[in-house]
């Protein structure tokens, strides 16, 4: 099986890669197209997750709050993973020896997964609590468990540029 | 203001103790734009749904007023935790922002993006329909829905950009 090392290296090697390290504009450009779409994917998601809670929307069914809104965050999303795999492949190297970086992506995988549970699982019976305030407790944790998650992402992003120098 | 004065300024605030111990915990900083971005993200997302919706993009079922009210309000006081957490990171590090054009422009452009949220806030609350009456007023909504969202993404382009326009 190669090693990860060897799988980044023509990565990090790149035309592409080389111009976003030695540009003086496009990392911070790049940087700001990915603050840009996480505040997005965050805060869309934090609407989802406040109707879930009871909090925020609650005049609306569940189903038609997840409707308008996660097209929304999944488009920004895939922006975010565009332009973080840009900074990414510019220090390859250096990004995997940070901890926070490995850390973000896991937290990401988390929220994934408590997203996937909540599709397959929590809303399985959607319909009986649809239009309800109150949603059961699994969807009240699944939304928390979101909050907390996202939260910590962007702590995350954060401390990568602190512990991290680039660009 | 000359410069000058501004320079001072950056020096006083710079030696006060609060400074100083924002400085010296090297967790503060990053704490504090963590929550000032969070909250980016909320004032951001709330502004362009509503424009989103001006557009009809987003939640055209739902009257342009109640996706308004259940979004817009939430901005203010979210601002406030913008303003708290922004004069921290500033009195942290005076001269990363004072000393920066960068600075002054997201701070111009964060006037004319309020300005166009509370005008469209105190036009839906004394006017519902307000924004439906006639292709005039519809072209007019969408138009500022359009500035809208590219003052919004210009403030937080500005606002990394202040990073890398820092002098010395």
């Amino acid at each position: 099986m190669p090693r990860l090392a060897d799988l980044i290296a023509p990565l990090e090697s790149s035309g592409l890669a080389d111009s976003i390290r030695e540009n003086d504009l496009l990392f911070p450009l790049i940087e700001s197209v990915h603050v840009l779409s996480i505040c997005l994917v965050v805060g869309s998601i934090l609407v989802v997750d406040l109707r879930l809670l009871g909090i925020a929307s609650t005049n609306q069914p569940v189903s038609r709050v997840t409707r308008a809104i996660l097209p929304l965050t999944w488009s920004a999303f895939v922006v975010a993973v565009a332009s973080g795999s840009l900074m990414f492949i510019s220090n390859a190297t250096k990004y995997l020896g940070n901890g926070y970086f490995i850390a973000k992506l896991l937290l990401i995988a988390a929220a994934g997964v408590n997203m996937a549970i909540f599709h397959v699982v929590v809303a399985r019976d959607l319909p009986r609590w649809d239009n309800k305030t109150a949603s059961p407790l699994r969807a009240r944790l699944a939304g928390g468990f979101s909050i907390l998650l996202w939260i910590a992402v962007v702590a995350c992003g954060r401390w990568i540029g602190f512990t991290m120098k680039v660009g | 203001m000359s410069e000058a004065v501004i320079r001072d300024f950056c020096q006083w605030l710079a030696a006060t103790p609060l400074s100083h111990a924002i400085q010296t915990a090297g967790w503060v900083i990053p704490t504090l734009q963590t929550i000032h971005i969070l909250g980016v993200a909320v004032i951001f997302s709330s502004a362009i749904l509503v424009d989103l919706r001006i557009w009809r993009v987003f939640q055209r079922e739902v009257p342009l007023s109640d996706v308004a009210r259940r979004f817009l309000p939430t901005i203010w006081p979210v601002l406030l935790v913008l303003l708290v957490t922004g004069s921290l990171l500033i009195i942290g590090e005076p001269r990363r922002s004072l000393l920066n054009t960068t600075f002054y422009l997201k701070m111009a452009l964060l006037a004319v993006a309020l300005a166009l949220t509370g005008a469209l806030q105190w036009s839906l609350s004394s006017a519902p329909e307000f924004w439906q009456g006639g292709s005039a007023r519809r072209m007019t909504g969408r138009l500022a829905a359009t500035v809208s969202i590219l003052v919004w993404c210009s403030i937080l382009f500005a606002g990394r950009w202040i990073a890398y326009t820092q002098v010395g």
